[in-house]
């Protein structure tokens, strides 16, 4: 190979944003086009060092805009390469458009996405409204919830994108600052390893293949588009979830480190339990072992891939569970929530419908502190203690002024 | 759980001397956390950074922080910010300045009865690197306050932190550390 390898210690003491420079570094990316935003940035800096100093054989392709940066992606990626950028935020509002051409086109693009608010008001902190944006965008959605997850779920990406039974471009999430400008340890893979795991690069339908000339991006009307589109839900709903359990296994195999399409923390005999994402999951946790230790039995699902949604993963998890909260990082502006609404409709059809409320918190980075999530776990025991949900269904955490609450 | 806050300004190297530590720390078989309040910071402005450390996986993510040490790397921060700000009884407090002991609490009577330590990392950093950069001096006199290594190890780890560095600066460094460790009261 033309490129240098890097030596790693087992253990790096690296943020999200530069375990997934060095996830998009060992997977050999050939063509990155990008835009910079802030918190997303060091991520593809951190690849265009990498192909400065030789270690990867690879383009960098500087674009004007972001909507420019998912086109160059779709561009490469048709043409038959390993392609991968990041964003955040208004960047990644900015590509929306774009991002329903990938998936469309059935193109496996890898998109870090370094969750961030959106404007206005303007805010580079973390929360999920961006995440949600892209959830009817047909790609596949995975979710860190710290700097190890963002490294191995790259990986991860890459070989379920890839599939040709799948061929769908996924975004891998992370929370912006609190993830991606958080340093933890993180065990690595080497290089062999890591380009292991995923192998080389295997085109389909690549439009530089001239001896089987192929048209990408064609105009469908009302006599195919509605096929293409039940085709592409199909695949979502039937194939996509084998391959990601396959690769989860491959990768526990390769790594010890297991992942989950809903991961359940205590859940065996929970009463209370907290749904959410990202780092909230992990802090979460430690509060619920706390909780135990008061007696109360709670418990924490986190939900590793959002697209597409684990309907009968995450009501099996949250089998005889008394009382849930689902917890929304983003402003549901005039609805109960994401989560509150598809959790809903998980549980709805089954025999023990638990008690559900919906939580919004930590818009634009607004800490969610051990505190509240004790406030949290104690208010969902005492529904269950009344036998009914003994607050409104949605509640606001952690924001100033007089204590919001609706329906 | 060993909790740490930073003090410092944009610019001064306090997210650099936090993940830093937090490599050294890893070295030895620890968990390590290190984090910084970011927004939209200019340079100078004052902000904040964060390491924690445990013998087991650090899984909480708020930013709230009841600190074991408080550091303030910049003199000035003493007086237009709250360094005490959700502290503990027992939080130890290194303070860069070029006063006395003494007179700081005096010209700062929120420090009164604090456990306090001094150094002035400001004019070590600018006497040996030549740059006002206070973070390396600063972990120098932690370890020295804290015990918690060896200094010609915590040096030598540092050594291999900072090796894309010149060798003159690298080497700058651990004179500022090692002055640091020697001079703190």
């Amino acid at each position: 190979m033309a490129f240098d390898k890097m030596e790693l210690k087992d253990i790096e003491v690296w943020d999200g944003n530069f375990a997934a420079a060095q996830a998009l570094r060992q997977c050999q990316i050939d063509v990155v086009a990008a835009y910079p935003i802030t918190p997303s940035t060091p991520i593809v800096e951190g690849y265009s060092k990498f192909l400065a100093d030789g270690y990867v054989e690879g383009e960098f392709v500087m674009v004007e805009s972001e909507h420019a940066a998912m086109s160059g992606c779709i561009g490469a990626s048709a043409a038959g390469g390993r392609v991968a950028t990041a964003t955040s935020s208004q960047g990644f509002a900015l590509m929306v458009e774009t991002l329903y051409q990938a998936s469309g086109m059935r193109l496996p693009i890898i998109l870090n996405v370094v969750n961030r608010a959106l404007a206005a008001p303007l805010n580079v902190n973390g929360d999920h409204s961006d995440m949600y944006l892209g959830r009817d965008s047909g790609w596949i959605q995975f979710d860190a919830y710290c700097p190890q997850d963002a490294y191995d779920l790259n990986f991860i990406a890459f070989k379920v994108a890839e599939d040709h039974d799948v061929r769908l471009p996924a975004m891998i999430h992370q929370d912006g600052f609190m993830t991606s400008h958080t340093a933890q340890g993180v065990h690595t893979l080497t290089d062999d390893q890591g380009y292991g795991f995923i192998g080389d690069f295997k085109p389909m339908n690549d439009m530089l293949d001239f001896e089987h000339p192929v048209t990408h991006g064609v105009q469908t009307e009302e006599d195919w588009h509605f096929e293409h589109k039940a085709r592409q839900h199909n695949d979502l709903m039937t194939k996509v979830f084998p391959k990601i359990q396959a690769a989860f296994d491959d990768f526990e195999k390769l790594s010890g480190r297991k992942y989950n399409l809903v991961e359940s923390y205590d859940m065996d005999d929970a009463d209370v339990c907290v749904v959410c994402l990202g780092t909230s999951v992990e802090t979460a946790r430690e509060v619920a072992t706390e909780m135990r230790e008061k007696g109360i039995k709670a418990g924490v699902v986190g939900i590793r891939v959002i697209r597409p949604f684990p309907f009968m993963e995450i009501a099996e998890a949250l089998k005889g569970v008394k009382a849930i909260a689902a917890l929304d990082r983003s402003s549901p502006n005039g609805a109960p929530g994401m989560l509150f609404n598809e959790l809903a409709g998980a549980l709805y059809n089954t025999a023990d419908r638990a008690m559900l409320s919906g939580y919004v918190y930590g818009l634009g980075g607004r800490d969610l502190t051990k505190k509240h999530l004790v406030d949290l776990y104690t208010e969902l025991q005492a529904n269950v203690d009344a036998g009914k949900v003994t607050t409104q269904l949605q509640q606001f955490i952690g924001v100033r002024g007089p204590k919001l609450s609706f329906l | 759980m060993l909790e740490i806050r930073w003090h410092s300004r944009a610019g001064q190297g306090a997210v650099t001397g936090a993940k830093g530590l937090a490599d050294v720390i890893s070295t030895t078989g620890k968990h390590v956390q290190a984090f910084a309040f970011y927004g939209s910071a200019k340079r100078g402005a004052a902000m904040t950074a964060y390491n924690r450390v445990d013998d087991k996986t650090i899984m909480n993510h708020e930013k709230y922080m009841e600190p074991d040490f408080v550091f303030v790397i910049d003199p000035a921060l003493v007086y237009t910010t709250d360094v005490t700000i959700n502290a503990k009884e027992n939080t130890k407090y290194i303070i860069t300045t070029h006063l006395t002991k003494e007179e700081l609490v005096e010209s700062q009577p929120k420090l009164e009865g604090k456990e306090i330590y001094t150094v002035d990392c400001i004019k070590i950093a600018q006497e040996t690197i030549g740059r006002p950069i206070p973070n390396t001096p600063m972990l120098g006199a932690f370890m020295k306050i804290s015990g918690m290594y060896d200094i010609e190890f915590f040096k030598d780890s540092m050594v291999r932190i900072l090796d894309k560095l010149p060798q003159k600066i690298i080497d700058a460094n651990m004179i500022a550390i090692q002055r640091a460790y020697d001079e703190v009261k």
